[in-house]
């Protein structure tokens, strides 16, 4: 039963968002409409659980003083913190009913000068890896990787103004030839039909992987005893 | 070792000073750059600019901090060039972090004095109706009632006294839809259903990783033009007229570039003389 009911389920609502599509006509159209809403009270419960499960997880770290624990503590201050300040609208003016983003608020604040800066941060170490390792990986080994090499660099060049500079003294005949000409034709040429091929090939396997899922096939969603 | 084997194996370290002192030295140098406008930053710019005045343009602003350096000149520029032409802007987010994104942009764009006749008025030219949560299910539900999916703005004001949503119901109510994407869900999810789905005119602006992937859409016209990443971002400067940090961090990322295909070309210079002097030994 624990089983059966969830694959019912699926299948009833799987079975109707399609034909929704289709038929967006009463009562298929507003069926779809309800469980699209019915995703958001779903949603709810799953913000809730996560925040729980959050808070369990880096508690028992902490409890018991696993490897790393005050990283845990640094997690669940950061959580504890940013919660307080939104739900109770500190430093807002009038309080709790007032504007969460209002300028001066505690919410605000910790958004502009913790968040947005430790974010910013963690992503922008990727431009130092992504320099070390073009160097240490991208090699011309073979004909494919010196293809990739030479696309790599034609889109690198033609996306500065460097590359205009260096091919702007070709004849209008060769315009062609001009970096940023070429950076332009890799991306809607090559780089779209690839593209579109990786999408077909996307939808076909979603395609396929719903009807999995909707008939009853695939069930390793509903958890590791589900035969 | 030898040189080319030294050349080989850079220490991360050197390589690492070399992209800071790029990154960070062009941010005080004043050089004029000559940025080329691509086909698609060009018929993005044409849709804003054909849209007559009050007409109203949706912006979803799917995206976070980390992103914000390629993302938000987009957005400010975007934003800019709306009210410049009375565009009514009505902003989204399907990411948590995309309204305040765009009150940092509002912020931005209403911190430079006597730029506009006057000043936009909340509620009246533009509103950040926030996030909501489920994805693509969101636009799917927007389709049908925006009031339904949207009861509150981000202020907490209820839809019914905004006069600026007064008469929106769906999308046959907006005029352009411009989306700032960094991922999932974006872009794509946008025109398979706002675009496919419910007919709507749409634009956007995504980061230089995102861009490549919806190249495809341009080609169907699915999408009116794309600006992608900070080379986007400045050509959006350049037709606007707005110049701001997208133009301005352009050169530090050209100079990031440069470094990038020097160490490359290094790294494989050495690789094929010591490759060659290996085949020699081996015979």
């Amino acid at each position: 039963m624990r089983r059966q009911i969830p694959v019912v389920i699926t299948f009833i609502v799987g079975s109707v968002l399609i034909i929704s599509v289709f038929i967006p006509h009463k009562p298929f159209g507003q069926l779809g409409e309800n469980f699209s809403v019915y995703f958001d009270i779903i949603a709810v419960f799953a913000f809730i659980l996560g925040a729980g499960n959050l808070l369990r997880v880096h508690g028992n770290r902490i409890y018991k003083k696993h490897k790393d624990w005050p990283y845990s503590v640094v997690t669940v201050a950061g959580f504890t913190v940013m919660m307080i300040a939104g739900l109770f609208k500190i430093g807002g003016s009038p309080g709790i009913t007032g504007d969460l983003t209002e300028p001066g608020s505690m919410f605000e604040d910790l958004y502009m000068y913790v968040f947005t800066p430790l974010m910013a941060t963690m992503f922008a170490l990727l431009a130092f890896y992504v320099a070390s390792a073009s160097h240490r990986a991208f090699r011309a080994k073979n004909k494919e990787a010196t293809v990739l090499l030479l696309a790599a660099f034609v889109i690198l060049l033609g996306r500065t103004p460097f590359g205009v500079e260096l091919t702007s003294w070709l004849p209008d005949p060769l315009s062609f030839l001009e970096i940023p000409n070429l950076a332009s034709w890799i991306m809607s040429v090559p780089n779209m039909a690839g593209q579109r091929a990786i999408m077909v090939g996307i939808a076909l396997g979603v395609i396929a992987m719903a009807l999995r899922v909707i008939l009853g096939v695939e069930r390793t969603y509903l958890g590791a005893d589900s035969e | 070792m030898k040189f080319f084997e030294k050349l080989m194996s850079i220490d991360r370290r050197v390589i690492f000073l070399f992209v800071g002192v790029a990154l960070i030295v062009p941010l005080f140098l004043d050089i004029e750059q000559t940025i080329e406008i691509t086909p698609e930053v060009q018929t993005l710019y044409d849709a804003f600019m054909e849209l007559p005045p009050g007409s109203k343009v949706l912006m979803a602003f799917d995206y976070d901090p980390p992103s914000a350096p390629e993302l938000q000149p987009q957005a400010i520029t975007g934003l800019r060039l709306c009210f410049d032409r009375n565009l009514k802007v009505i902003i989204i987010g399907l990411w948590p972090m995309g309204p305040m994104q765009a009150n940092l942009a509002l912020e931005t764009v209403f911190s430079e004095e006597n730029y506009f006749d006057k000043e936009p008025i909340y509620g009246v030219d533009y509103v950040n109706l926030g996030y909501s949560p489920g994805n693509e299910l969101v636009i799917q539900r927007m389709g049908s009632s925006i009031p339904a999916t949207f009861p509150r703005d981000f202020r907490g004001t209820s839809i019914e006294e905004i006069p600026l949503m007064r008469g929106i119901v769906n999308f046959s109510n907006f005029d352009y839809v411009f989306n700032l994407s960094a991922g999932y869900p974006g872009t794509v999810e946008w025109v398979q259903f706002a675009v496919d789905r419910f007919h709507a005119r749409m634009g956007a602006a995504n980061t230089a990783v995102q861009a490549p992937l919806v190249y495809p859409y341009i080609g169907t016209g699915q999408l009116t033009g794309l600006s992608g990443g900070m080379k986007g971002a400045a050509e959006f400067e350049k037709l606007t007229g707005f110049i701001g940090k997208g133009t301005k961090f352009m050169l530090s990322q050209s100079f990031a570039h440069m470094i990038v295909v020097f160490f490359i070309i290094i790294g494989n210079l050495a690789y094929f003389v010591t490759r060659g002097r290996e085949e020699k030994k081996t015979g």
